[in-house]
């Protein structure tokens, strides 16, 4: 099919940023500035299993029969599945049932699904252009393909599948450039786990957070991904990756419909700009219990873990997995420590199947999982025990995040994840050969 | 379905009378970055019923929070409550255990929004964060945006809604507002 994807260039209108043009865009308007309250209408509505039953309850009693578009409300079984307790199950037959009567396009079960941040991108669901709200937090992710994709509550969820619109007050927009080369092993999890350091978890409260430069062009969509992902742990309304080639290449075989490439006007206004020399940025380490406080692996000194997990909608996808099987290949995970690894999609453990990816995980020890949440937020498959720790590609690690309260989560990217497993500390790939 | 329109009347104020504008309790301080990991831990997120998650409130940070407080008590924390994940259960539970009022130095953007949406009352006010202790009695008039702490004699003035939101808030909530919309 052929996709419109001319630029759009607001030359002669006032000069907006990327997040604005995509807000004005859906709103109906012609511009739109920070801080004015907007209406805009959605291209795609989110919600998963632990989510939906509220915003369903809510859609029920407001007396709603139809969803304003059941090609555009997407539903997916991804935090407590494949279902861990009765109560699980409930919730997900709530959600399944509902999905069947109203003859819901997108819906994915186990056996289909994957982690919907994952999934999303990976089947054209979500496209440049696009307003996107989802009832996960996390649902800042598809900025990566150059979105406006915000995280709701349930009845934020409830009202847009009635509607098919939500309320907006414009973000500000924060400006990120990243300059220079990457080193080894650094990926875009390195990258975001460094700017939520030098921000904090509010850093960027309320704002839209442009990650742009020259490392960003040269970066996979994996690691863009990755990085607009952990938005919100800054406390961001949402992330965005204007689209280039390598967005368009991303999305042009998985599109099934228009989209609309957008970018910043030159002059465009941010409320802040920062510079990252990326040379010099090392390998990160989130320590307990805040995504804020990042050091360099170099700076960690010696932490041993019980537990490393790999996967989850922050890096559960092939470039993870590719970078953790390069790490493990021909090793063993240390006799102390579990070691669990999450494809974050069906196309993705069947990719890595092909690849003999998944050989090398279990040759060194580890255990495979289907695509769940599963342990990122202590539901199942790999809870913590007191006084456990766990090194994670992840993407929060608050006290009871993981298990028991006084248990820890390190966060990191897939190549640090995979060679602490292998030392029984929090180590880099250098050490491991 | 009587178990779930029962579990929806308890979770929105959707009645004139039902909703307060003048509220009094205790405070119980937090300090920064409170989360929704603390708030309501993902293990009891595998339920819509109010009650539930009204057991567990503030479990992840204050495991006996719930036995201590009265109907009424108000929290009272620093910068960025609420932040992490946007589960709805956050605020519900925070409401469902009795607690009137949420007072922030500032609020995480989806927790700020999601209580707005429940309709469990909170107001950004750093000077009230600041000067009010563990214990102090707490006045609070919605309408007018006035904290008043009994136990020092003072008054504090909290940031004023942007008119959209008061709409939603005076609609009872967001579904209400929607679907008196709808109506029109």
């Amino acid at each position: 099919m052929d996709t419109d994807y001319r630029l759009i260039n607001h030359k002669g209108q006032k000069e907006m940023t990327i997040t604005e043009k995509i807000l004005a865009a859906h709103a109906g308007k012609d511009s739109v500035e920070p801080g004015e309250l907007i209406m805009a209408k959605l291209d795609i509505i989110l919600a998963n299993d632990v989510t939906a039953p509220i915003g369903i309850e809510e859609f029920r009693r407001a007396g709603a029969k139809h969803v304003f578009d059941k090609n555009k409300v997407v539903l997916v079984a991804d935090h407590f599945v494949p279902n861990k307790d009765i109560k699980s199950a409930q919730q997900c037959k709530m959600m399944r049932d509902f999905a069947r009567e109203q003859g819901l396009k997108n819906y994915f079960d186990v056996g289909q699904m994957g982690i919907e941040h994952a999934l999303l991108p990976e089947q054209g669901l979500v496209l440049p252009g696009d307003a996107v709200v989802g009832a996960d937090s996390h649902t800042c992710t598809y900025g990566a393909v150059g979105a406006f994709a915000t995280g709701v509550g349930s009845t934020d969820f409830a009202a847009a599948m009635i509607t098919g619109e939500a309320w907006f007050r414009v973000p500000e927009s924060m400006k990120f450039i990243y300059y220079g080369q990457r080193q080894k092993w650094v990926s875009g999890k390195d990258l975001i786990l460094y700017t939520i350091g030098d921000i904090g978890v509010d850093g960027a409260l309320y704002k839209a957070m442009e990650f742009t430069g020259e490392t960003i062009a040269k970066l996979s969509m994996d690691s863009r991904l990755a990085m607009c992902n952990m938005a919100i742990e800054a406390g961001g309304k949402s992330g965005i990756a204007p689209p280039d080639e390598i967005t368009l290449e991303y999305v042009k075989t998985r599109a099934s419909r228009e989209f609309k490439v957008y970018a910043s006007d030159p002059d465009a206004e941010y409320c802040d700009v920062r510079e990252y020399d990326v040379s010099k940025i090392e390998l990160q380490v989130a320590f307990p219990y805040k995504p804020e406080n990042s050091k360099g692996i170099s700076q960690v000194g010696n932490i041993q873990i019980d537990q490393a997990v790999i996967g989850s909608c922050t890096n559960g996808r092939m470039e993870d997995l590719r970078m953790a099987a390069e790490v493990l290949k021909g090793k063993k995970v240390h006799p102390y420590v579990r070691l669990i690894v999450i494809p974050a999609t069906q196309n993705i453990y069947l990719q890595a199947l092909r690849e003999g990816l998944i050989e090398v995980f279990i040759e060194a020890g580890g255990a495979v999982s289907t695509p769940t949440c599963g342990p990122c937020l202590g539901g199942h498959t790999g809870v913590l025990a007191e006084g456990e720790r766990c090194i994670s590609t992840t993407n929060r690690n608050f006290r009871t995040r993981m298990g028991h309260e006084d248990s820890e989560v390190y966060l990191s990217g897939p190549a640090v994840a995979a060679a602490s497993a292998v030392l029984g500390r929090i180590g880099s790939p250098g050490e491991v050969y | 379905m009587n178990q779930a329109t029962t579990n929806i009347d308890q979770r929105t104020n959707n009645s004139e009378g039902d909703r307060k504008v003048r509220l009094k309790g205790r405070a119980w301080k937090f300090g920064d970055d409170v989360n929704t990991d603390e708030i309501i831990p993902a293990i009891y997120l595998n339920t819509t019923d109010p009650k539930e998650m009204a057991i567990h409130c503030m479990e992840g940070i204050a495991p006996d929070f719930t036995k201590k407080i009265a109907p009424g008590d108000i929290i009272v924390a620093d910068k960025n409550f609420g932040c992490g994940s946007s589960r709805e259960h956050a605020p519900i539970a925070i409401k469902a255990a009795g607690i009137s009022c949420v007072i922030a130095k500032s609020f995480a953007r989806i927790f700020y929004r999601n209580a707005i949406n429940i309709g469990l009352p909170i107001l950004e006010c750093e000077e009230a964060a600041r000067r009010i202790d563990e214990g102090d009695q707490i006045e609070v008039d919605l309408e007018l945006g006035i904290i008043t702490n009994l136990t020092k004699n003072e008054n504090y003035k909290a940031q004023p809604f942007p008119e959209f939101m008061q709409r939603i808030i005076a609609a009872g909530g967001l579904m209400s507002y929607v679907m008196a919309k709808q109506g029109e």
